[in-house]
C-alpha cells in the first residue's frame, strides 16, 4: 500500500465514521459553508474557552472528500488557538491531508477549511 | 441497427485508455466526441482555403466563401429550414441570448415570459435580464413522472405570455416535450415560440418546418461537430424584423459616424469574423449523422436507455430522476444512489439526523467509475433551479450517443455496484 492509498483509506474512515457530529449548545461561533457546484455544505459550531478551541463539531452533507476533512479538521483544530488556525493555509492544509487531488475535489478538502477560518472571523468581527 | 462497436473506430480519442482500460464516454449530453472526418474536414480547410469570407476579391476568399455558405446550407437541410433562415452563433446559449435580447427590445413592463422547470440556465439566465424592465418570468410544472404538466402550460398560456421558450429534450431528465403541440397552443395566444434544440437536434429527427415553431437553437459541439459554432434557425419574417445583438463587421449595409443600416438576414446577426472552420467541421458533422439517418440514432439511444432502466432496480437504493417510459425520453440517465437532499441545518436538526446517511455522493460516483474508465458527470447540469425543484443538491448523469454500445451501459451498472460497496456506510 503506499502513503496516498493510506491517506486515501483514512479520509473514507472519517467519512464512514465521523468524529464530532453533532451540534454544540452553547456555541461561541458557528457557521455553514457551501460548495454551489456540488451541493458540499458543512457547518461547524466552536466553543473557544481561555483562548483555545475546546470543542467543535460539524455536520453536513456531501463527497467521501468534503466530509472525511471535515471530520479530520475538528481533531487537527482541537486545543489550538485560533491565531494558530488561521495561520494553517490552502497548501499546507492539502499536503496534511496527503491526497492528490484534482482541481475541482480541491475544492472539497478545502471546504470544511474556510468554513473554520470564516467561524473565526466572525466571532472577532462580533 | 446501429453498430456502435463500428462507429467506435471513427472516434480516435475513444481508443485513450485510463487505468488501463478503454474509455467509456457517458457524458455526450455535456460535449460529444468528434469523427475522423469531422476534424479532417476541420484541418483540410485550414491547410488548403483558409482566409476571410464575405471580403476579399481574390480566388482563395471567394472559395472560403463558397464553402462557408455551403456548409450553411448543408445544416440547414438537416433540420429542415432555409439557408437564410439559419444564423450561425458560437452555441445554443449564444443563441438564446440573441433572442433575450433582441426580442427583448420589443417587451415592455408587464409582459410575461413564459418557460418550464425543466430549462438549462441558458434558457432562464438571458430571460431574467429582462426583469430589469418589469419583464415576469412564469414556469410551467412538471408532473411526478417528470413530464411537463400540459395543464399547468394551458393555465400560465392564459396569462399571455409574448414569449414561451421551452427545451425539446431536458439535459438533466432526457424528458421529451411536446414541443409542436404545446408551440400551437403558444400560437394561438399570438406568444412567439422558441425551442432550445440543444439535446433534440443531435439525437432525433427534428425539422424546423414540422414543428413551427419560430426558433430553434442548437449547438455542434453535442452533434459530433467541433466546440464553438452552433445555430440560431428563425422564421425569415421574424428575423428581418429583430434588433441585431452583437455589432461589428459584416452585419451591416452602410455606417457613418451618425449611424448604421443593417445587413440582410442572416448576416445581420453574424458580426466579426466568423467560425468557418467550425462551420466546415458542423457540415461534416451533420453529413455523418445523415448517413446513420437520425430515425436510427433516436431508435439505439433509445434501446440503450431501456436497457438502462431494466438495470437501475439492481443497485440498491438507486433513485432514478426521468420518465418511466423510455418511449417519451432520450438518451440521459440521471441518479443517485440514496437520498441526496441539499443540506439544511434546521431540517437536519428537525429529522434528528445526527448519524449520517447510507446515499453516495454523486462526485464520488463519478470519481469511482472514473477508477474503472467510465466518465459520467456529477453536480447540478447547469439547472440549479430543477434540483431545488426535486430536493437534491446534485445528481450523477449518465448519457449516450452512437458511439455507445449496450455493453457500456452493462459495464456502467456493473461498475456501480462497486460505488455501493466502498462508499456505503
Amino acid at each position: 500500500m503506499s502513503e496516498q492509498d493510506i491517506n486515501a483509506e483514512i479520509i473514507l474512515d472519517h467519512y464512514r465514521n465521523p468524529h464530532n457530529y453533532g451540534k454544540i449548545a452553547n456555541a461561541t461561533g458557528s457557521v455553514t459553508e457551501y460548495n454551489p457546484v456540488c451541493g458540499d455544505t458543512v457547518h461547524i459550531d466552536i466553543l473557544e474557552k481561555d483562548g483555545k478551541i475546546e470543542e467543535i463539531m460539524f455536520m453536513g452533507r456531501g463527497c467521501s472528500i468534503s466530509q472525511g476533512s471535515a471530520s479530520m479538521l475538528t481533531d487537527f483544530v482541537k486545543g489550538k488557538s485560533p491565531e494558530e488556525i488561521m495561520k494553517v493555509g490552502d497548501e499546507e492544509y492539502l499536503h496534511m491531508l496527503g491526497l492528490e487531488l484534482g482541481p475541482a475535489r480541491e475544492k472539497c478538502a478545502l471546504l470544511p477549511l474556510n468554513a473554520m477560518h470564516k467561524a473565526l472571523q466572525e466571532r472577532i468581527r462580533k | 441497427m446501429i453498430d456502435s462497436n463500428v462507429i467506435k473506430k471513427d472516434f480516435p480519442v475513444l481508443s485513450r485508455k485510463f487505468h488501463g482500460k478503454e474509455i467509456i464516454y457517458l457524458d455526450s449530453a455535456a460535449t460529444s466526441q468528434k469523427p475522423r472526418s469531422v476534424i479532417e474536414a476541420m484541418s483540410n480547410y485550414y491547410e488548403n482555403y483558409n482566409s476571410n469570407v464575405h471580403r476579399g476579391i481574390y480566388q482563395l476568399s471567394e472559395e472560403s466563401t463558397d464553402i462557408y455558405e455551403k456548409t450553411r446550407e448543408n445544416v440547414a437541410s438537416f433540420v429542415s429550414c432555409s439557408a437564410r433562415e439559419t444564423v450561425y452563433v458560437r452555441n445554443t446559449t449564444e443563441a438564446l441570448n440573441l433572442l433575450a435580447y433582441s426580442l427583448g427590445h420589443r417587451l415592455r413592463r408587464g409582459d410575461r415570459i413564459l418557460l418550464t422547470e425543466m430549462e438549462h440556465h441558458s434558457n432562464i439566465i438571458p430571460w431574467q435580464f429582462l426583469k430589469s424592465k418589469g419583464v415576469e418570468l412564469d414556469y410551467v410544472k412538471m408532473d411526478a413522472d417528470f413530464n411537463l404538466d400540459m395543464e399547468d402550460y394551458s393555465e400560465k398560456l392564459k396569462k399571455n405570455p409574448k414569449i414561451v421558450s421551452v427545451t425539446q429534450c431536458s439535459n438533466v431528465l432526457g424528458t421529451i416535450n411536446p414541443v409542436k403541440e404545446m408551440g400551437s397552443l403558444a400560437h394561438e395566444r399570438g406568444s412567439v415560440f422558441i425551442v432550445d434544440g440543444a439535446q433534440s437536434v443531435p439525437h432525433m429527427p427534428v425539422s424546423f418546418r414540422d414543428l413551427d415553431c419560430d426558433f430553434i437553437a442548437f449547438s455542434g459541439h453535442k452533434m459530433l461537430g467541433p466546440m464553438g459554432i452552433g445555430c440560431l434557425v428563425g422564421k425569415l419574417e421574424e428575423l428581418k424584423t429583430m434588433h441585431p445583438f452583437l455589432g461589428g463587421g459584416d452585419m451591416i449595409r452602410e455606417v457613418s459616424y451618425e449611424g448604421a443600416t443593417w445587413n440582410d438576414v442572416p448576416y445581420k446577426f453574424e458580426a466579426g469574423t466568423p467560425n468557418v472552420a467550425g462551420s466546415v467541421g458542423l457540415s461534416a458533422a451533420v453529413d455523418y449523422l445523415r448517413n446513420i439517418g437520425m430515425d436510427s440514432v433516436m431508435d439505439h439511444e433509445r434501446l440503450l436507455i431501456r436497457e438502462t432502466l431494466k438495470l437501475a432496480p439492481e443497485i440498491e437504493g438507486l433513485v432514478s430522476f426521468g420518465p418511466s417510459d423510455p418511449e417519451k425520453r432520450g438518451g440521459v440517465f440521471s441518479f443517485n444512489i440514496g437520498s441526496m437532499p441539499a443540506f439544511r441545518i434546521e431540517r437536519e436538526l428537525e429529522a434528528g439526523n445526527m448519524v449520517v446517511s447510507g446515499s453516495v455522493h454523486p462526485h464520488d460516483v463519478a470519481a469511482s467509475l472514473d477508477q474503472q474508465s467510465i466518465a459520467i458527470r456529477s453536480g447540478h447540469h447547469c439547472a440549479m433551479p430543477l434540483m431545488g425543484r426535486m430536493d437534491v443538491a446534485a445528481t450523477s448523469r449518465a448519457s449516450y450517443y452512437v458511439y455507445n454500445s449496450i455493453e457500456d451501459v452493462k459495464n456502467l451498472f456493473i461498475a456501480l455496484s462497486d460505488v455501493k460497496r466502498l462508499f456505503a456506510r
